[in-house]
């Protein structure tokens, strides 16, 4: 019983993770109705940028992390002008997909060349110390407990900002009708650089809490955590920032238990299968309206 | 001078040629009818002028100021609104956040209020139903929340496309009616309609458009008692 809390506490947290992951890809694709693959290699950029700042350079950890944030933001604007907002209108959003596998290995081919393909070593940047429950029974780590902290904060900001905000309120038209949201008077391009700006900046930071939890670094870190928070969204329902939280936590709570009571060597294997089942049995999520866009 | 000028627009879907040379003006004031059948291209037009779609050549001159290459979201802040074809609300919006949304250019917090109120008066429908999520609303509710949407930037000019579409008769007959008291407070009206009857009985102007290009212009008491019209429009 007292593991299986433990369990679940530590499969919230890394849901969290995934979460946090999640909302970039639910809020482009919601958004500019593509699917941005190279979302993953944000977060190892985002990584590897604090790795660069503390390790390498000597900088203070906020700073650092402050650094990585810009910098994300400015790579998920960057990219999203340069690679994608030329084939907005494109025949196929196929078209759109390629590109954005084609950035993903491009980014992680960057990283490869700037830092090579040897692991690094994360620090982490959580310095406050486990919590203990029950008489120690229960050992929370900082890293646990700053990442679920985290993501509420996250959650509640967004919320509040796509309900309370004129540029929030722009995201849901824009989300629903491009054309009608231009009658508007809203710049649905300025909408979706926006949107590609707090996606990217999430990823900075979703990579800082996933690295502090599980200390390794490569230049594809980013790749596997981004397919399973893509599982995330689709499972919460893609287009669905509630979704994404729902969908994030799930599959992080369905991996750890996966690992701990079946097999760590299938917790993946049972992940992807329960996207498959979703996808079987309710294509749209949970959370999902109903699909009017293609992919 | 007149408040919407279209000189010579041509218009391009690919190689097809859509709109083949127009020109027409709105004056101050006025509501102008743009009737023709189904294809001959006034939703077109309408999306040239408030720059959904851009003309190959021509010019869009709106206040004395050419518009044709200006973004679509600016043009609404120079005081031109478009109630777009098939209303187009935000559907998993609610009544309020539609209208709001229609306030999206203007900053005045005390002026959209006093203008939401207005839009309420009109259309107490829409003040019932505030809470509700658009996409619920029936037809002619939609219509006018699209009507209501459009009205909360204070257009000089609105540009409606098809308000009839689909509705009942009675809900026709209500939305001419609003039609009639929006110009009759001071906005000007470009109003595309298949409703060629209703269209004209409202109108000061009207244009006839065939296939992209513009058959026959005139008053619009002359129109509903041309022979011609009245055998391709009115179904007499």
């Amino acid at each position: 019983m007292i593991s299986l809390i433990t369990y679940l506490i530590n499969g919230i947290s890394l849901g969290s993770v995934y979460a946090i992951i999640a909302l970039g890809y639910t809020m482009v694709y919601g958004i500019a109705k593509m699917l941005n693959f190279a979302h993953g290699d944000v977060i190892m950029v985002g990584s590897f940028t604090v790795f660069w700042g503390i390790s390498m350079q000597g900088f203070n950890p906020v700073l650092s992390v402050l650094l990585s944030i810009a910098l994300c933001i400015t790579l998920g604007i960057t990219i999203e002008f340069i690679a994608y907002r030329p084939l907005r209108g494109a025949a196929s959003s196929l078209v759109v997909l390629i590109t954005a596998i084609g950035v993903s290995y491009f980014l992680q081919n960057i990283a490869l060349l700037i830092f090579g393909a040897n692991t690094k070593s994360f620090t982490s940047l959580i310095n406050f110390g486990p919590v203990r429950l029950f008489e120690g029974q229960i050992i929370i780590s900082g890293e646990t407990i700053a990442t679920i902290i985290t993501c509420l904060i996250i959650m509640v900001c967004l919320t509040l900002f796509i309900k309370k905000t004129k540029p929030g309120q722009a995201m849901l038209a824009v989300s629903e009708d491009k054309g009608a949201a231009q009658l508007m008077g809203i710049n649905v391009n300025g909408t979706i650089t926006l949107t590609f700006a707090i996606g990217s900046g999430l990823a900075a930071i979703a990579g800082i809490l996933l690295c502090s939890a599980y200390p390794s670094l490569s230049p594809y870190t980013g790749s596997m955590p981004g397919i399973k928070a893509f599982i995330a969204a689709v499972f919460g329902g893609i287009g669905s920032i509630p979704g994404a939280l729902i969908g994030g936590i799930l599959l992080g709570v369905i991996e750890i238990l996966g690992r701990a009571y079946i097999s760590s060597q299938m917790a993946d294997v049972i992940v992807f299968m329960v996207l498959i089942i979703v996808l079987l049995v309710k294509p749209t999520g949970i959370l999902g309206r109903k699909l009017q866009e293609k992919v | 001078m007149a408040m919407l000028e279209v000189r010579d627009l041509e218009v391009f879907y690919g190689v097809i040629k859509a709109i083949k040379g127009i020109s027409f003006e709105v004056n101050q004031g006025e509501v102008i009818a743009l009737i023709g059948a189904n294809g001959a291209g006034k939703t077109t037009i309408l999306h040239t002028i408030t720059g959904l779609l851009s003309p190959k050549s021509g010019s869009v001159i709106f206040n004395g100021v050419e518009i044709s290459k200006i973004k679509s979201h600016k043009i609404v802040t120079m005081g031109m609104a478009h109630v777009p074809e098939g209303r187009r609300v935000f559907a998993q919006l609610s009544v309020f956040q539609n209208l709001m949304l229609g306030a999206f250019t203007r900053k005045d917090k005390a002026e959209i209020d006093n203008n939401l109120s207005n839009i309420y008066r009109r259309f107490p429908r829409l003040e019932e139903r505030k809470n509700q999520i658009a996409g619920t609303l029936s037809g002619g509710e939609q219509q006018m929340l699209a009507m209501g949407r459009a009205l909360m930037s204070q257009p000089n000019i609105i540009l409606m496309d098809e308000p009839s579409m689909g509705l009942s008769p009675i809900f026709v007959n209500e939305i001419f009616k609003i039609i009639e008291e929006v110009s009759a407070s001071g906005t000007t009206v470009l109003l595309v309609e298949q409703n060629a009857k209703k269209a004209l009985s409202i109108s000061n102007r009207a244009y006839v458009l065939e296939t992209g290009n513009i058959a026959l212009t005139g008053k619009a008491d002359e129109l509903l008692n041309n022979d011609e019209i009245k055998k391709a429009y009115l179904g007499e």
